[in-house]
């Protein structure tokens, strides 16, 4: 039984027990399910091997959608919990381990992954390339962040979720002040995720550089690939110092190194210079696509092409070095003195300075438009002004003298969130709508989406609000109870309903899934928003070659000026077609991964050595696999441009 | 358009709330360096809503301008690549922006630094030691020690030097200015006064694991006079503080307040010295960058 004792949670409750039921009935629900309609051999064939950039896409959205409900579920707790004063919802252990999910959850298994499905599923079809440049590393990306996302969410019913905040800062991370297992689960999932991502990283980088249609040089292309090129440029610059912190981390909590405890002649303050060093680039991965997204949405719904192409290259570049540079402002009060502070300030503002001509160029862009309100734009102009007051909060945030008083309090929670809500989630959803008749061919509901748009919109606006003022009164971030006397009551009441108006909203974006794939028409044509770039010259759904002919390109709208001045797309004769071919090793890597991780965390030395040795053995196996893929007969295409309805021009 | 309005409705009850409705504890400064905070605040509050009713003002404009319902069904709007002189105007404009802002900020930052040269007495030194989850204050020139609570004189600079036992803490008295870590192995000055008399609520503000949400303290500040009346009394009631009873008040948990004569630091000194932090304390700004660069070799700086 000892053995089994350390798979406890360390203070049980209600929730845990209660998800504990749950997953091992969804669990058994789904294998009844897949077995029941003899699904195993179709969804293996089909989509657990498969190395297709659309497939892997579509598997990333829906982890990403299921973490969104994990970290909603998480916030709306919070957000009850601290509703009223001294409220005995939840424990203080409790919500130290909620915020600590809510945080990892959010920014990297749910943005990361919604932002990888999009990247995956678009920038092939923007590029008019056949998939990515290694398809198979692309699965294995998605299954090393999946096995990531698992290993970290399963530590909420087997052994404890981490509690020390998303940050983890030592020494409260060591395992003097966090006991459980949670931390190692921690450390163990980013670890798993982010190389994921840096493979990611790697392979859009040279797919971008290297896959391009003939005739589309760096400046022709569309500016979701430009801001997808940079954000993995710095994927591959900012991932290996998480690696390097996580591993440090790693060590400390299980091979008893000290690099993080200062009595010992570590220091604490290099995991917050590491972790930020990572995590203020990471906050531009998330985004710059976002802002891809938007120079996409916006020209296709005004009608018009993207205004000051060239400055927006030029900013998204200067951002993402900028980004490097501006890590010290999340400590400000760690006791650097003012050279160095006014320094980081400086840099730091200096961000809002590009971000204001993307903002500028925006508007511009609807200048002289001819503007509808799909919902995909709807975000996309809600993003303009909720962002707004979100980034000049940031500059504000930005100097260090008044950040003294606004740092750890409600008043940062405030910022980011405002900055990360309407940028990346916003967009997300906007992107995810704007495309998905792409990938599915069929459209979401407009009417429906239009009230999860007010919905959200709003629910964001009072959620966040009230937190600057609470911030300013006083109430420090991260404090699962305060008392009446401080007063901070009425606006965490008004924090609650606004959540509760937010997860109305995400709930009615499932309802449109849902009511859409019952009832919207199918008949939509591969064009429904009369958009302008490379990804709606092919047929909807995608047929997984993309292209029958590679097309031929001389500006960064190519679609566009196939419709208005009919520039040929698309010359010459079939050819065969060369894809690669499925593999299973991705998935057992992942598997194998995630066994190494689960070890790990509990210090199982053994399973953790042989799993070592697996993932040693797969790389193995691969490095003398002989694989050429496969090649796709002109009859077979011929057949299948028929069937989507006639070949394109 | 009812988003702009219920923004533009938000916008305007935060800066009417900023401005004095009801004051907030971080705009109610009851010292120089909350004050100095306090007017950089609404200073950037002003300039950023300069520029959000700019933003908003366009925005507004140019969707109601040019939806679709409007025009006519022939429009079709012009290819336009952009202007060179438009981008480099809303380059510049930014750039003055960020400009004028660092120039407060770098002002503002230095002068917080030097608060105590504005008094002609010298600052009144103050450990503060944070642990789970705690606040013990030792004054060395009283030798009293007190916890979860602090007394200061008025009128008199008060540098508290701040350091841990365990996770790290973020000390904040937020109407008496903005808040400096208290960390282990290392200790940082923070310079703050009060000009008038009254408590005042302080906190750590740093995650820092069960039980933080309850780890505050209270600052009173008193006119000199009565300040020493209280240093007598304490000395003339309280309690020595002996090492085991010091190690009992490090246990993780929450005290009330208590008071003792003596201090912790003559059998527990403060770890001084390390990280170029110690020395004279008007020496902080020339090791601002031994600072960043002692991160890696730290164990080679132990005196």
């Amino acid at each position: 039984m000892d053995f089994f004792d350390r798979f406890a949670v360390p203070n049980p409750g209600p929730t845990i027990y209660a998800s504990m039921v749950a997953i091992v009935l969804t669990i058994i629900a789904i294998i009844i399910g897949i077995t029941y309609f003899k699904k195993w051999g179709y969804l293996w064939r089909e989509w657990l091997t498969t190395v297709d950039h659309k497939r892997i896409a579509l598997m990333y959205l829906i982890s990403a959608l299921l973490m969104l409900f994990r970290g909603g579920v998480d916030a709306l707790m919070m957000r009850a919990q601290t509703a009223v004063p001294e409220n005995t919802l939840l424990g203080a252990q409790e919500y130290n381990e909620i915020f600590t999910t809510h945080g990892v959850v959010m920014i990297i298994f749910m943005a990361m992954a919604f932002v990888m499905a999009l990247m995956n599923f678009v920038v092939p079809l923007q590029i008019g390339a056949r998939d990515v440049a290694f398809p198979r590393l692309n699965a294995l990306s998605f299954w090393l962040y999946f096995a990531g996302a698992m290993l970290f969410n399963i530590s909420f019913v087997i052994g404890g979720s981490p509690d020390a905040g998303w940050s983890s800062y030592f020494p409260l991370a060591n395992n003097e002040y966090s006991q459980s297992v949670g931390t190692n689960y921690y450390m163990f999932a980013l670890q798993i995720s982010g190389i994921g991502t840096l493979i990611t990283g790697i392979n859009f980088i040279t797919t971008i550089f290297k896959m391009r249609a003939p005739g589309m040089k760096l400046m022709k292309m569309p500016m979701f690939t430009w801001t997808a090129l940079i954000t993995n440029l710095i994927i591959v610059f900012a991932f290996p110092m998480l690696t390097v912190a996580v591993t440090m981390g790693s060590m400390d909590r299980l091979f008893a190194t000290k690099f993080f405890t200062t009595a010992d002649g570590g220091m604490d303050m290099l995991w917050a210079n590491l972790f930020w060093m990572w995590g203020h680039p990471e906050v531009y991965i998330l985004i710059l696509p976002a802002f891809g997204i938007y120079s996409e949405i916006i020209p296709t719904f005004a009608r018009r092409n993207l205004y000051g192409y060239k400055s927006m290259v030029i900013s998204i570049v200067a951002i993402s070095a900028l980004s490097f540079l501006v890590w010290v402002h999340h400590f400000y009060s760690m006791g650097q003195g003012a050279l160095v502070n006014s320094i980081f300030s400086i840099t730091t503002m200096a961000i809002a300075v590009p971000t204001g001509i993307k903002i500028f160029n925006w508007l511009f862009t609807l200048r002289k438009g001819k503007i509808t309100f799909a919902v995909p734009m709807m975000y996309s102009l809600g993003f303009i002004p909720i962002f707004t007051i979100g980034g000049v909060t940031g500059v504000m945030l930005g100097m260090a003298v008044a950040d003294y008083q606004y740092t750890n309090t409600m008043f940062l929670v405030a910022h980011f969130h405002l900055v990360i809500i309407p940028g990346v989630v916003f967009a997300m959803i906007a992107g995810m709508t704007y495309w998905w008749p792409k990938i599915f061919g069929f459209m979401l509901n407009e009417r429906i989406g239009k009230w999860a748009f007010w919905f959200i919109s709003i629910g964001v606006c009072v959620t966040f609000f009230p937190m600057f003022i609470s911030g300013l009164d006083g109430q420090a971030r991260r404090m699962y109870t305060y008392s009446e006397s401080t007063g901070f009551g009425i606006w965490n009441m008004i924090s609650f309903v606004g959540a509760l108006m937010l997860a109305a909203g995400f709930v009615l974006i499932v309802y449109n899934i849902y009511y859409s794939f019952r009832y919207s028409p199918r008949n939509i044509g591969s064009d429904p928003w009369d958009a302008r770039s490379l990804e709606w010259a092919t047929h909807s759904p995608v047929p997984e070659y993309n292209f029958a002919l590679t097309p031929q390109v001389n500006s960064s709208e190519a679609f566009w000026d196939y419709k208005k001045k009919g520039v040929e797309l698309f010359k010459g004769k079939y050819e065969e077609i060369h894809m690669p071919n499925n593999s299973g090793m991705p998935i057992i890597m992942g598997a194998i991964f995630f066994v190494w991780g689960f070890a790990f965390v509990f210090g199982m030395w053994i399973v953790g050595i042989l799993a070592t040795l697996g993932i040693f053995a797969c790389m193995i196996h691969r490095s003398f696999e002989k694989d050429d893929g496969r090649h796709i007969s002109i009859k077979e295409i011929e057949e299948t441009e028929e069937k989507l309805g006639g070949a394109k021009k | 358009m009812k988003l702009k309005w219920a923004l533009l409705t938000v916008l305007f009850i935060i800066t009417t709330v900023l401005t004095g409705c009801e004051p907030l504890t971080v705009l109610d400064p009851k010292g120089p360096v909350s004050k100095i905070q306090a007017d950089i605040i609404m200073i950037s509050v002003w300039t950023m809503a300069f520029v959000v009713i700019v933003v908003m003002a366009l925005f507004a404009i140019i969707v109601w301008k040019y939806r679709a319902s409007k025009q006519n069904d022939e429009y079709e709007p012009p290819h336009i690549e952009g202007s060179v002189a438009l981008e480099i105007f809303w380059t510049a404009i930014p750039i003055i922006i960020v400009a004028f802002l660092s120039f407060v900020t770098v002002k503002g930052t230095y002068g917080v630094e030097a608060i105590a040269n504005d008094y002609e007495e010298e600052p009144l030194v103050i450990y503060a030691t944070a642990s789970n989850w705690k606040w013990n204050f030792s004054y060395p020139e009283e030798d009293i020690e007190t916890v979860n609570y602090v007394f200061i004189p008025t009128n008199r600079p008060v540098e508290f030097r701040l350091y841990a036992y365990g996770p790290m803490a973020s000390f904040w008295v937020p109407q008496l200015g903005g808040q400096k870590y208290a960390m282990e192995g290392m200790v940082n000055k923070l310079t703050l006064a009060a000009d008038f008399p009254g408590e005042y609520s302080g906190r750590n503000a740093s995650f820092s694991g069960e039980g933080f949400a309850e780890q505050t303290f209270n600052v009173k500040a008193l006119p000199q006079d009565e300040y020493e009346q209280w240093v007598d009394e304490i000395k003339s009631t309280a309690e020595p503080l002996t090492e085991e009873k010091f190690n009992d008040l490090l246990k993780p948990g929450h005290l009330g307040q208590l008071t003792f004569t003596g201090t912790h630091l003559g059998f527990a000194p403060a770890p001084e010295g390390l990280h170029g932090q110690g020395g004279t304390s008007d020496t902080e700004e020339t090791s601002d960058m031994s600072d960043m660069s002692d991160m890696s070799d730290m164990s080679n700086m132990k005196e």
